[in-house]
């Protein structure tokens, strides 16, 4: 029996928000343990949040690159549970009225266009940390470092709309390009920035109704979303087609084993009591507060690549990694300008743009060659006054030294000999020195004219133009020939 | 004692004027507090050093020709679930029996800004979970008018306090009568503001969508004095409200002609003690002579005001709770090898709460769960809409609501210890105003055969303290009841 995989996604994705959601610490990550708290994000008896108005405003931002449909009105809830590094006994989120619902956001499966659903994005504070190991003493006790404690969250939850691990991870790593590009967040995962939990069913191809699900929790990277997916996967299938049933429950990724384990049943799942938050009114935001926050809404990347395509003329492949993310698509429309050839711009970022910012570890933003300068380097190219193979020394010249094309051509003499007449006596002095070569092509051995031009290009040292240059040649041979 | 002012004005004015230094009032009261607080128990925190040093510098700050504030130099006395920076606060709970704040609650702060010398915290129940004062760490309150009786509770130290002449004002918090309850045993005033008039921060949460913060005092000039400096918006609270405060001093003219006072005689009827019903009835009289009209209402919903009351209170109770969880402050159990997390949870919380305290937190976590929010939680909300309505209703026609405050004068301490229904009961003028969000005061009207204390309770629109603080300030003026007790 062929089997079908279900998957929807619950993205947790921290706001870019100075201070945290309900009180004035810091959100700076790598401060040292409990030294951006205070009594509202420690839980002390009698502290009250406060919502951040920022936060809010970042939320709606990113529900609206999510298409989704902003709430007049919603509620903060409380999440009620027991955890050292849960400060009140409870979380503050949002339940039965979140911030926004029903958005969608297109994947590329295979060539061709998948909307996965969004259900709903809400608006909720983090818990801290627990550290359980690292202290001489940690095998008698654990320590909480609450520094995280209130730094805000938006959790993005997805329809059950993915097929496969591939499309889970496509989707995630969507997601997490869509908030870093409208600036909400930093993408950074190892800081724990942006999370992921999962849930997975299996059912056999034909079946509408859903099978049950496992949660997969703490899967933090794409690498081992995939593959604890994947395992998740066989592991229901390999179970349903014993003619077994999954169990619903929560499963943890262990990446060091590779595998998912149970982590609690449906029976032992909490009972989180939710109600509404009373410290806390409704969340109003009206049509104009939703408007503004529009304005602030960069251009979003399914925009910017289709105007890549129409306005550019580039093929939909080079649109699609331009607009990776929105450093780089600034990059290009600045080398565009600088050059005028987008073609020429589009072909170097994707290639030795992008391959030494991967090489270097270094940011777009801080690559050593501003887009300016990379547009200089295609106009020399351009204009005939450099060669391709030429460019690329240059390039290399200019990613070490951060000069301009034009400087380096100009001190290290790279210019090509583009004048006929320079050309021409050079290619005096090759015939002179090369006389057999030159009786052979004569008598009618064609061959020996790239001997000849090789000759011509390395006593020019690299510089000769080399249409000139085969043009020069052989104009002095049939000359000579006529004689 | 004797030759020095009893009210806080007066106080106010006559350190102001140098007629007596705040440092001579302050030792005043503390030597009241120290021969009063072995039979009272009014007080789990009495700071000496720290009010004479703080009534010494109003007393530099008058020297110096400095602007005095609204209350300077007026001895206050703070519920014990208030936080005060540097000053343990248990709210009476062995589970925070060692707790010393960090930081203050916006209405001590804003206390002391105006001047108030704080002399200490004030006994209360539990997290001001009953109407006794019996649920507390550190033993019970006595009755200043009658030591074998209860001051009433939550806030029974606070009341105890201010009618033994220990402070002129203590704050008290209020969650279903906590204020008014007490302050009607011990026969003084007790103000309940409307809900985010005064700011919570600072205030332990029992149940954050019923507590309020109010003054506690012997005059209705006092609470009106009190008011102005602890009211208003406050931004650490964001259900704090941004409505304009008045001068709620200026409100109180002595007339109360073309007040219309609503009486809701058909509930008021039922299973209220004689002595209070007459006391009440004449104080409806003392209202009318004074140019008051007076109106039937109706408010159908009150009955049910109990069960939805603590079903509500419960629930939110069950959640403010879980903060006390032996990780960061608090009682911790004695761990031993092997205890898990959970052992750490379950023995510090049995340990530090007392059994009030656990039972509403079990009944809370029950009415929240799974399958059964609906039927209560949800349905205890739909009642307090109803129950919202009534009072909109009547005050189309009326200015203020009038009730007893307590259907019984106070009671002796151990009467209902055993009967929680039975006590739970005694709140069933007080808690509607909670549910609704509405300001209410409780003022003397008079004693029964045994000498013990009555209280009339009005409630008004909401916002509306002051035409509440005009009608006491008139009624007191008609009526000049004791209200300070010679314990
Ligand atoms: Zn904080």
């Amino acid at each position: 029996m062929q089997y079908e995989t279900v998957i929807g996604l619950e993205v947790h994705a921290h706001l870019l928000t100075r201070t945290k959601i309900f009180c004035g610490c810091s959100t700076a990550f790598g401060a040292p343990p409990n030294s951006q708290v205070c009594p509202v994000c420690l839980g002390l008896p009698g502290a009250l949040p406060v919502l951040n108005r920022l936060a809010v405003d970042y939320a709606i931002k990113a529900a609206l690159a999510l298409g989704c449909e902003v709430q007049r009105e919603s509620i903060f809830a409380r999440k009620n549970y027991f955890y050292p590094d849960l400060p009140k006994g409870y979380q503050i989120s949002q339940y039965e009225q979140p911030l926004a619902l029903r958005g969608s956001i297109d994947l590329d499966v295979d060539g061709a266009v998948r909307r996965v659903g969004i259900t709903r994005v809400h608006m909720e504070e983090d818990a801290g940390k627990s550290l359980h190991e690292g202290f001489l003493d940690s095998a008698r006790r654990s320590y909480i470092d609450l520094n995280r404690s209130g730094v805000p969250l938006i959790e993005i939850v997805s329809e059950p709309d993915m097929r496969s691990a591939a499309e889970a991870a496509e989707y995630f790593s969507r997601i997490k390009a869509l908030l870093v590009w409208i600036g909400v967040n930093d993408g950074n995962m190892e800081e724990g920035s942006l999370r992921c939990d999962a849930n997975v069913s299996v059912r056999p191809v034909g079946q509408t109704t859903l099978g049950t699900k496992a949660e997969v929790k703490n899967v933090n990277s794409f690498r081992y979303l995939e593959k604890a997916l994947e395992f998740e996967i066989a592991r229901q299938i390999e179970i349903v087609s014993q003619g077994g049933r999954v169990v619903q429950e929560t499963r943890l990724w262990d990446s060091s084993t590779g595998r998912t384990q149970s982590m609690r049943s449906k029976e032992e799942a909490h009972d989180y009591r939710y109600f509404p938050e009373p410290d806390l009114p409704p969340l109003v935001v009206d049509a104009a507060r939703v408007e503004a926050v529009q304005q602030t809404l960069p251009e979003l990347p399914e925009a910017r690549r289709a105007r890549f395509v129409s306005a550019y003329g580039l093929p939909a492949y080079d649109a699609g990694v331009l607009t990776q993310s929105s450093e780089v698509a600034g990059y290009f429309e600045a080398a565009v300008a600088a050059s005028g050839n987008a073609k020429a711009a589009s072909n170097w970022i994707m290639g030795d743009v992008l391959r030494r910012t991967k090489e270097h570890d270094v940011a777009v933003s801080a690559f050593p060659i501003s887009p300016e300068s990379l547009g200089g380097l295609v106009r020399l190219i351009d204009k005939g006054t450099i060669s391709s193979a030429m460019a690329k020394d240059v390039f290399a010249q200019m990613f070490e030294s951060g000069r301009s094309a034009d400087a380096i051509v100009a001190a290290e003499g790279l210019a090509q000999i583009g004048d006929a007449g320079a050309l021409a006596s050079i290619v005096a002095e090759v015939m002179a020195a090369n006389v057999d070569a030159v009786a052979q092509y004569r008598a009618g051995k064609q061959q020996t004219f790239g001997f000849l031009v090789g000759q011509v290009m390395k006593a020019s040292k690299g510089k000769a133009n080399p249409q000139l240059a085969n043009q020069v040649l052989r104009d002095a041979l049939a000359e000579g020939a006529g004689q | 004692m004797s030759t020095l002012p009893h009210t806080a004005r007066a106080i106010r004015d006559a350190v102001a004027a140098g007629e007596v230094t705040a440092v001579e009032v302050c030792q005043a009261h503390l030597d009241r507090v120290v021969a009063t607080n072995p039979s009272l128990n009014a007080f789990n925190t009495v700071c000496a050093e720290r009010a004479l040093a703080a009534a010494a510098a109003v007393d530099a700050r008058r020297a110096a020709g400095d602007v005095l504030g609204p209350l300077a130099g007026v001895p206050v006395a703070i519920k014990d679930n208030l936080c005060t920076n540097g000053l343990r606060t248990t709210a009476s709970s062995k589970i925070l029996d060692t707790f010393v704040p960090p930081y203050d609650a916006t209405v001590t702060a804003r206390l002391e800004a105006a001047g108030a010398i704080v002399v200490g915290k004030t006994n209360c129940d539990e997290f001001a979970m009953g109407s006794s004062n019996e649920n507390s760490a550190f033993g019970p309150v006595k009755n200043p008018w009658a030591l074998d009786r209860t001051p009433g509770g939550s806030s029974g130290g606070s009341a105890a306090a201010v009618a033994a002449g220990c402070a002129p004002i203590a704050l008290g918090s209020d969650t279903g009568g906590s204020i008014r309850q007490p302050a009607s045993f011990c026969g003084i005033v007790g103000l309940k503001p409307t809900y985010g008039r005064v700011s919570r921060y600072g205030l332990l949460a029992f149940a954050s969508s019923l507590d309020q913060v109010g003054p506690m005092t012997r005059t209705a000039a006092d609470a009106a004095l009190t008011m102005n400096v602890i009211a208003g918006y406050d931004r650490a609270d964001a259900t704090s409200s941004a409505s304009a405060v008045p001068d709620f001093t200026a409100a109180l003219t002595g007339d109360v002609k073309g007040l219309r006072v609503g009486v809701p005689r058909a509930f008021v009827s039922n299973g209220v003690d004689a002595p209070v019903l007459e006391a009440f009835d004449r104080a409806i009289a003392t209202l009318k002579d004074a140019g008051a009209t007076v109106v039937d209402v109706e408010l159908p919903n009150a009955p049910s005001g109990i069960p939805v009351y603590y079903l509500v209170c419960t629930a939110e109770a069950s959640s403010n709770l879980a903060r006390y969880d032996a990780v960061r402050y608090g009682h911790r159990t004695t761990l031993a090898p092997g205890d898990t997390l959970q052992t750490m949870y379950e023995r510090s919380r049995d340990e530090g709460f007392g059994p009030e305290v656990k039972r509403r937190i079990m009944l809370g976590t029950y009415v929240l769960s799974a399958g059964y929010y609906d039927a209560y939680y949800l349905k205890a909300q739909q009642v307090r809409t109803l129950l919202r309505r009534d009072y909109d209703e009547a005050f189309r026609s009326v200015d203020v609501v009038a009730m007893p405050t307590s259907p019984t004068p106070p009671f002796t301490l151990g009467e209902k210890t055993d009967d929680p229904l039975q006590m739970y009961l005694t709140d069933i003028f007080t808690v509607s105003a909670n549910l609704v969000g509405l300001p209410a005061i409780s003022i003397p009207c008079g004693f029964d055969a045994h000498r013990l204390p009555i209280g009339l309770q009005l409630t008004g629109r909401m916002f509306d303290e002051a035409t509440l603080l005009r009608a006491a300030d008139a009624y007191e003026r008609a009526t000049q009841w004791p209200t300070l007790a010679s314990v």
